[in-house]
């Protein structure tokens, strides 16, 4: 499944507001429990992880990719995505501040490739980054990863 | 030659970074193998490892290992992955 395959609109939310980086995984873990794929321990979780860890799921200049290890608290597998209207620091030494966060939860090690493949080839554009960061709605965000997957897809 | 992506869950961003860097090694030409790990298994991955990328988060708790450990700042920037494994295998 690619990344908009597991990106229903439910999981989605533009132009967000989070006031610190704790409120802003919190979201990312609400996108994921509003799909069943988690429980909100799981949110506690992708916190957790950062506080002993450091900022290190800020992996690329505004983006942060919220994550736990596969617990009890993953139900399922997939993908949040959180577009914040103001960006928000986390502590990241060089790719403060953040803009997006997607959230993500994996059953397994491998059950999510294809769709991190999808994520790795959106992110590494810095046009359509900002084009998916800027989206006023869902919809928006969804049309143009379908838009960039079609693209991919003719391509190869 | 063998490559460790460490991150700290092993499910996302250490992917990332494995993918990316698979991307470098076909433009350079390389032939190595990637590994994704999570940071309790880095260590021990480490040390039958030629090379370990990171986040500069996690260096300090890798830790010592007999390894090189060369961090990536953006895990996404496949270019900064090309020229950091450029440099490692200059040397």
């Amino acid at each position: 499944m690619t990344l908009v395959e597991r990106l229903p609109e439910t999981a989605i939310r533009t132009r967000a507001l989070a006031a610190d980086w704790r409120e802003a995984i919190a979201l990312a873990g609400n996108g994921l429990v509003a799909q069943g794929l988690t429980t909100e321990e799981y949110t506690a979780e992708m916190v957790s992880a950062v506080e002993t860890y450091g900022p290190y799921i800020v992996i690329a200049p505004g983006f942060a990719l919220a994550h736990s290890r596969p617990s009890p608290a993953v139900l399922g597998t997939g993908f949040s995505w959180v577009g914040l209207s103001e960006p928000v620091d986390f502590g990241s030494e060089s790719n403060d501040p953040v803009r997006l966060v997607v959230g993500l939860a994996a059953l397994d090690h491998d059950a999510h490739l294809a769709a991190m493949s999808s994520l790795a080839a959106v992110l590494a554009d810095d046009a359509v980054l900002d084009e998916l960061i800027s989206a006023p709605t869902p919809a928006e965000v969804r049309a143009i990863l379908t838009r960039v997957d079609r693209a991919d897809h003719e391509g190869s | 030659m063998k490559i460790v992506a460490v991150c700290g869950m092993g499910i996302g961003t250490s992917v990332l970074l494995k993918m990316n860097a698979e991307k470098a090694l076909r433009a350079l030409d390389v032939d190595a193998d990637v590994e994704a790990a999570d940071i309790g298994t880095a260590r021990g991955a480490a040390r039958m490892a030629d090379l370990v990328l990171t986040s500069a988060e996690l260096v300090e708790e890798i830790g010592e290992v007999p390894t090189e450990v060369v961090v990536i700042n953006n895990f996404t920037d496949v270019n900064e992955i090309t020229e950091k494994l450029t440099t490692f295998l200059d040397k």
